[in-house]
Formats: structure tokens, sequence, C-alpha cells
């Protein structure tokens, strides 16, 4: 049995309503009662929250965990650390390991594994969309599904052959299997390092044109268009892509859309230096599209928003820039990332939340996500004007590649549940 | 629905192409005479001579082993002189066109051709450029007129009128002429169609055909009357149409456990040849009190006697009245 506990005196945000209110809440394995909750049962743990907020467990749509094949980077158990420091309760993990997760006996491994290793944290796999990411065959998208992959995605290896994806959105609209693909023109794209412009061009590095981005957006969306396919836009980076985004789900297609959280709050200028640890794919835009990332997300125009953890060690990003791994970790810097825009005034509280938790619940038909009476009681407690210097050493994960390193970010998780149980702190 | 059988059936068209050239009263007198002929394949002596002094040609363009050989049975045992044209020692090998083939073929004088080809429209091609009556024996992915209503037949001997009848086709219907054929033909009929098969196996528009899509197959077979199989070609994997045999069998290979799913007593069918394990479980396709597979073969040779006889019968009326 679940300890009960109450927690009062804490500011309640509910994604679902954009309301935050005084209150109190009590669970165990799920949420009993929620508001203005006055007595508990005997034995119950009591918190005073002391005005912090409570809302539910972020749902990180897009983590990458290097087991199995390279646990060097990060385990289960590190991701699982990581994830309830940051106050992530659910996370879905990429396919692209090694072995590629590709097959239901992989699916059965990343399940059983994470249950068994990550604290508690829910781990979901993402099954890769073709067969070892190979962009030409479509892997076994039913079976998978019913072996608990949660959707299917072909990692950081956008598919360049069309009909491969066409017939895949449509073969997956028979299990209603959600398909997350990065757009972005491998041809175009290829041998660039940073976002293309002015500052590459200073820095003598190999540009990423933002029409790479441009140019697939359209093409997954009109193939979502003919297909009825549910197809989720993974990481979109530039203004570019989120006209044809916002006509498409204007006219009802089934698209959704995804940013991580490093674009929100960072752009190219932070590459300047040849800072290999804000060297992402996709690469960090310009200030403009970082603007028009956030106005996107306050619109509501980017349905989630994803921490892109790439856990990556030092001896692949203490290169020369053009040499460098891509990739950041984030897990424990979603939240404060993205509380930037709240405490900049760009992008309302529950909005904010909501990218986080609802809307990744929504589209991956998960109960959490919710601050319900019935819900599971996936809840993090949250001072969210705390400041602190992020120090990516003190990281819980096993990489510390963050290009927050040394930044002062606010809002601290002061404690982390996952079915009534604490994870965090330990 | 049993008639009594009043004689060789004649056709307002000359040819059969596709189930489009035939109306409702046609088929009806068809399968009726078609019964006619069925009893003949268990008497001693199985020859007719309706057919005799008429010649027929087999051209067939891609290799089949029943229907060729159902159509040769056909023929001799209507009487007719049949002439089996392979294509491997043909002209065609030697780069001859469709169109000097037909011209070949008609300098020759047949009565009837029976035409197989791997292009859709062939044998509309083919039956443009020649004199006699041009039956299709399955052109690409368009039509095989001859299967459905062999496929009609065997079902209306085993469960009567067809009209009302819930018959569900499952499988790669995109690329399937026996489907198109039969969704036509049981549509002329009177049954209820549903089709079923992964998105990518089903054609743009087929709701449009007069049948209901699904792609869940357990869904799609509930309560029907008649299972119909078909055939899925492997090659179809390495196209991207579906990742793997497991799982098509897993989502749309008949086994009991979906077959619980139809109507109690249901019947199966397959055109043939069937993937064992793919599309269809041995415990299905071999379990007498269900399959009509071999059935279907049966029934396929007094079909196409009453078909090789009306096309004969109508050849010679529009010799007669020039």
């Amino acid at each position: 049995m679940t300890r009960v506990t109450l927690i009062h005196n804490a500011r309640l945000i509910d994604p679902a309503s954009d309301k935050v209110a005084d209150g109190a809440i009590l669970f165990a394995e799920k949420i009993l009662d929620i508001g203005a909750v006055t007595s508990a049962p005997d034995g119950a743990e009591i918190v005073d929250a002391h005005g912090a907020h409570i809302m539910p467990g972020l749902i990180d749509m897009r983590v990458v965990i290097g087991e199995p094949g390279a646990e060097h980077k990060e385990t289960f158990k590190s991701a699982g650390r990581a994830a309830a420091a940051g106050g992530v309760t659910t996370l879905v993990m990429m396919p692209n390991t090694t072995p590629v997760i590709d097959d239901q006996s992989l699916v059965d491994f990343v399940l059983r594994r994470g249950s068994d290793r990550a604290g508690g944290v829910h781990i979901l796999p993402a099954a890769a969309l073709t067969k070892g990411l190979d962009g030409a065959l479509m892997t076994e998208v039913g079976l998978l599904a019913e072996a608990g992959a949660v959707m299917f995605c072909n990692g950081d290896r956008p598919i360049a052959d069309t009909r491969v994806l066409l017939r895949a959105l449509k073969y997956a609209t028979a299990f209603g299997a959600l398909i997350a693909h990065r757009p972005e023109d491998p041809c175009l794209a290829e041998g660039g390092v940073m976002h293309q412009g002015e500052l590459a061009a200073r820095l003598g590095l190999s540009g990423i044109p933002a029409v790479a981005e441009a140019i697939f957006a359209r093409r997954d969306l009109a193939l979502a268009e003919l297909t009825g396919g549910r197809l989720m836009l993974d990481m979109l980076s530039t203004v570019q892509a989120l006209a044809p985004l916002q006509r498409a789900k204007a006219r009802g297609v089934n698209a959704v859309a995804s940013v991580n959280v490093h674009h929100l709050v960072l752009n190219e200028n932070d590459v300047d230096g040849y800072r290999t640890f804000a060297k992402l794919s996709p690469p960090l835009r310009s200030e403009d599209d970082r603007r028009a990332l956030v106005e996107a997300v306050r619109d509501e125009v980017i349905d989630v928003i994803v921490s892109g953890h790439d856990p990556r060690p030092a001896e692949d990003k203490r290169l020369p820039f053009a040499e460098a791994a891509f990739g950041a970790v984030g897990l424990e810097t979603l939240l404060a990332g993205a509380l930037t825009l709240h405490h900049n005034g760009d992008v309302p509280l529950t909005t904010l939340i909501r990218a986080m938790t609802l809307k990744p619940a929504e589209i991956l038909k998960l109960p959490q996500g919710r601050l319900e009476k019935g819900a599971p009681a996936d809840l993090i407690l949250v001072d969210l004007g705390a400041p602190f210097k992020l120090d990516s050493d003190a990281l819980k994960s096993k990489s510390n590649n963050s290009p927050f390193d040394e930044k002062t970010l606010q809002g601290i998780v002061k404690r982390t549940f996952v079915g009534g149980r604490t994870v965090f702190p330990v | 629905m049993k008639q009594n059988d009043s004689g060789p059936v004649r056709f307002r068209s000359k040819h059969l192409l596709a189930i489009a050239d035939l109306n409702r009263p046609e088929v009806d007198a068809l399968l009726t005479r078609a019964e006619a002929f069925e009893p003949l394949l268990e008497k001693k002596i199985k020859k007719l001579d309706a057919l005799r002094g008429r010649t027929l040609i087999n051209l067939f363009f891609e290799s089949s082993t029943r229907t060729q050989s159902s159509f040769e049975l056909a023929g001799k045992r209507m009487g007719a002189d049949v002439v089996n044209m392979s294509v491997r020692s043909s002209s065609v090998a030697k780069g001859e066109t469709l169109i000097d083939t037909a011209a070949t073929l008609n300098a020759m004088r047949p009565d009837l051709l029976v035409v197989r080809h791997g292009a859709s429209g062939a044998a509309a091609l083919l039956a443009r450029k020649v004199d006699c009556a041009v039956i299709n024996a399955g052109d690409g992915q368009h039509e095989h007129p001859t299967q459905a209503l062999l496929d009609a037949f065997t079902i209306r001997r085993r469960l009567g009128d067809i009209e009302g009848l819930i018959v569900a086709i499952c499988g790669d219907v995109l690329h399937s002429r026996v489907a198109r054929s039969n969704v036509a033909l049981l549509n002329l009929l009177g049954a209820n169609v549903r089709l079923i098969g992964p998105p990518t196996l089903m054609p743009t528009g087929a709701e449009r055909w007069g049948a209901r899509v699904f792609h869940d197959m357990r869904e799609g077979i509930k309560d029907a009357d008649v299972v119909m199989m078909l055939r899925v070609q492997r090659e179809r994997m390495a196209g991207g149409y579906f990742p793997s045999a497991r799982e098509y069998f897993w989502f749309y290979g008949l086994d009991e456990d979906k077959l619980k799913c139809a109507k109690a007593g249901a019947l199966v069918m397959h055109p043939g040849p069937m993937n064992r394990g793919v599309e269809i479980d041995s415990s299905v396709a071999d379990n007498p009190s269900v399959s009509l597979i071999e059935t279907q073969v049966r029934m396929g040779v007094a079909v196409r006697m009453a078909v090789l006889e009306a096309l004969a019968e109508t050849g010679a009326d529009e010799g007669a009245n020039p």
C-alpha cells in the first residue's frame, strides 16, 4: 500500500483548466482529493508546501538513453535519477540504441529494464520506424505497438525516401500509431554543424540551412494530410516551419509538433566561441527563430516542449567544433529552462506546464499529466522562483553536456512523486 | 436460387472482359447453366459437343496452372479444339508487340481467345484487334471475371441466394484483380461486400466501390457468411506495403481464432495459390467443413464451360446477323 500524503499550503497548477489556485492535495497511488482538503487519514504524511507549486510530473517525449549499447553515456538508472531530480516522471526513450529498438523483444527489454532500474520513473519506448533506422524498410509497427511502443520515430535520421514515409504513415493508421519525424532534408543538412547564417560564415563553419527544415516539414505535413496518419514534427527550430504547421492544423491534419527547450531559450550566438556544448541537432537558430518558437508555444501551435536529452561524454564534446558530437542533456533543466519563458512574461504559466504534462499525455494517450481526482499521483513540488546556478558537474546524468552550465535559472524541484511514492529526493 | 436450365445463355456483349459486361439476368442464367454442366464432372465420359469444330486459343502471357488448365478442360469438355500458346515459345519473346500477336492469331480464325496478361487493359486491347470473342483470364490488377463467376457459383451452391449475404474480402485488395471482379459481381448479386486489409494494400477510394472498408480484420469479418482470402505476395514487403510475414499473419492472416468472429458456420474461400502461414492458416484452409477452396477449383470448370458456350453462341448470332 502506498502511504497517503497530504500536501497543503500549496499553489496548485492545473494544466487542464488554466487555473492556478491555493489549496491542498491528498493522494496515495492516485489523487484522492484536491482543493480545500482539510483532513487526512491517520498515518498520512503531512507536508507544508509553504506556498510552493504542485503540478503534474513532467512527461518528456524525447530522451536518449545509452542503454543498451552505450552505458557509459547513460543508463536506465542514471536517467531515472536525472529525470526524478528534474521533475520528469514519464519519459519516452528514443530507439537509437545499440541494437536499435526495432523488434518486440527489445521493446519488452526497455519496459522491463526501465521499470527495474529507473527508480520508479516511467520509461516508455519509442520504437524505430524503419529497421535498424535504415530509412528503407518499415518495422513491425503493429506488433511493436502491441508490445508497448508508444510511438515510432527514426531518431535523428530523417527519412529521405518520401515513399517510405508515405507508406509508413498510411500503414500506421490501422493501429492509430503516432509517428514522430525530424523534418530535416538530409541532403541540404549534410556536413552542416550549426545554423547557416552570418555567424557560421564568420566562424568558418558549415551551415545547416533553415530551409532544410521548412521543405521537410511541408512534405511531412502533406503526407500526413494525404494518409490521415498521426504525425508529430519532432523538434522544430525555424520560423519557416511554423506557418505550414499552423495551416495544416487549421485544415484538420492530424499533426502535432514539439520543440526542444534549448531552442526556446538559446540561439546561435550561444555557439560563438566554438562552444560545442551548444552544438545541437537541429542547430540553435537565429533570435528571430527563437522568438517565433516562443510565440508558437504561447499560441499552442507547438504542442509539446521536450528536453531533447542526449547525453554525450566529454570526449565526444571536447573536440574541434565541426568534429564534436551534437546534443545536450536536458532532463534536469527542462523545467527550469522552460520556466524562463514564464519569468520573462512570454508564455502563461499554465500554457507552459500544459506543453510538458497534459499535451504529451493526450498525444500518448496516458492517464498522467492531469491534476484531477483519480489521476495517477505523478506529482512534483516546485519552488518556481528559486534561482540556482547550474553546475553541470553536479548533474545526476552520467553525462554533463549542458549548454546551461554556469547559467542562472529559476525553478527548483523540491520533491517528485510517482504513483504517490517519493522518487526525489531519494 | 436454382432455376430451371433453359439451355445455352446468350450475352449482350461479344467479349467477357470485365464483370461490367454482364447484367443480372445474364449472370443468373449463366450460373444456372453451369449447374447443368457440373454433374458431368462425375460422369465417365465427360464430354459434350456444343463447341465441336470451334477453336479455342489459350493465350497466357503470365504463368498460371489452375486457370489455364481450367479453361483447357472446359474447352475440351465442350468439344472445342484447344490450342495452348505459351509465352516463352511465342514470338512475343522475340519482340513482337501485343497488337502484332493479335493480328497473327486473328489470321488463324479462332472462335474464342482466352487471355491472361500482366498489364491491366491488355485483354481489352486484344479484343479491339481480333474478330473472335475474347475472355479475360486476368489482366494485371484490373479484372478476372471468370474467377468471380466461379466464386459466386460456389457460394450459391453452398448457401443458396447470394442476395443479402455478408462477404468479407481480405488481403491485398490493392493489387488484386480477383477482388475487383468479385466486388463488382457480388454487388450485382446483392451481397453486402466488405474489404479488409492494411491501409497500404487498400486502393484509394475503395470505399466508393460499394463496399465497406476495414483495417481491423476481426471487426471486418464480424457476422460474415463468407470470408474470401486474397493471396499476398511476399515482394510487397520489400515494396514497403507491410513489414513482415509474421506481422501480416498476426493482423490479417485467417486462423481459427479470427474466424470465430464471423458468423457460425461461415465459409472460407481463396483463389489460390495459397501462402500458408501468411494469409491463411492450414487449420482453416484444410478444414473441409469451412473451406471451399477445393470446391472453387472444381466449380471453375463448370462455370467456364458455361462462359465458353455463351460467348460461342453470341459470336454465332453475330455471324448470322451481320
